[in-house]
């Protein structure tokens, strides 16, 4: 059990600390392995290499800042990339499409449900809470 | 014939409580957060390596599903622990116990070796508890 409070000791590092410059080096030793026990772990409980993670998590965190409309070079400084063409370089191998094709597809969900609320709800749940109903009075 | 399961419905007593609990603590990603009006909201969220089920947080609030009696009682339920919800599995259950626990969540029961392999409950901050396994034996 010590062994894993150790890596996840780590994975919450990087969790609470991707936006920062971080050398996984440092990580492998404040939680007192080497580099080479520490990555071999880390990718048996997690999938991943601590840089692929620490990748995965910064391109989510991404994706958040997107949905909430920041502009593209924000996103990218502030979940810790440094150029903005490497991040768009990543985010699409990643989620498969550019940051701005991803804002965009957002924005046009965004208005779909608030066009049609209902648009996003199965209509037993509308029609059992009775938000078919509202929902039809108040756009009449 | 069925193929899929698409939504399934969770009841929380607090829907911003549980937008934390589940993004924040557990890493769910949100699928669908809308106003519905009247205070009403539409919270689904998913769990990581599964985007295509849905999972309400459907908050117990007077309306045309609860009178003011069921909501009492539910509520009164869900707190003490009546309702089990789901069983999630995870790929190496002790370090997501210590993940989770490090995070607050709190078990039930801690991780136990299982004819199937190993199993953890877990609460969310409702009261509603969870199955947490791990369905092969760690190499």
């Amino acid at each position: 059990m010590y062994l894993y409070k150790r890596i996840v000791k780590a994975k919450l590092f990087i969790d609470n600390h991707y936006a920062e410059n971080i050398d996984l080096n440092n990580i492998a030793h404040e939680a007192y392995f080497s580099k080479f026990h520490f990555v071999r772990l880390f990718k048996s409980i997690y999938g991943k290499t601590p840089h692929l993670y620490l990748t995965a998590v910064r391109i989510n965190k991404a994706k958040e800042l997107l949905k909430k409309n920041l502009p593209i070079l924000d996103a990218c400084l502030l979940v810790g990339f440094d150029s903005p063409t490497s991040f768009t370089a990543v985010f699409k191998k990643i989620t498969g499409s550019t940051p701005s094709a991803f804002q965009n597809g957002q924005k046009i969900k965004k208005q779909q449900i608030s066009n049609e609320p209902l648009s996003a709800v199965p209509n037993c749940f509308a029609t059992t809470y009775g938000w078919s109903e509202k929902i039809a009075i108040s756009k009449s | 014939m069925i193929t899929k399961l698409t939504h399934t419905c969770i009841y929380v007593l607090n829907q911003d409580s549980a937008y934390d609990f589940y993004v924040n603590k557990l890493g769910f990603n949100v699928h669908t957060d809308a106003p519905m009006g009247e205070g009403a909201r539409w919270l689904t969220v998913t769990p990581p390596e599964q985007p295509d089920l849905e999972i309400t947080l459907f908050l117990i609030a007077e309306g045309a599903m609860f009178d003011t009696e069921t909501v009492k009682t539910m509520t009164a339920l869900i707190k003490k622990g009546t309702f089990g919800a789901a069983v999630f599995t995870c790929k190496n259950l002790l370090a997501t116990y210590e993940e989770l626990k490090a995070k607050g969540v709190t078990f039930k029961k801690p991780p136990t070796k299982e004819f199937y392999g190993f199993e953890a409950l877990f609460v969310d901050d409702s009261g509603n508890w969870f199955s947490l396994g791990q369905m092969e034996e760690q190499k």
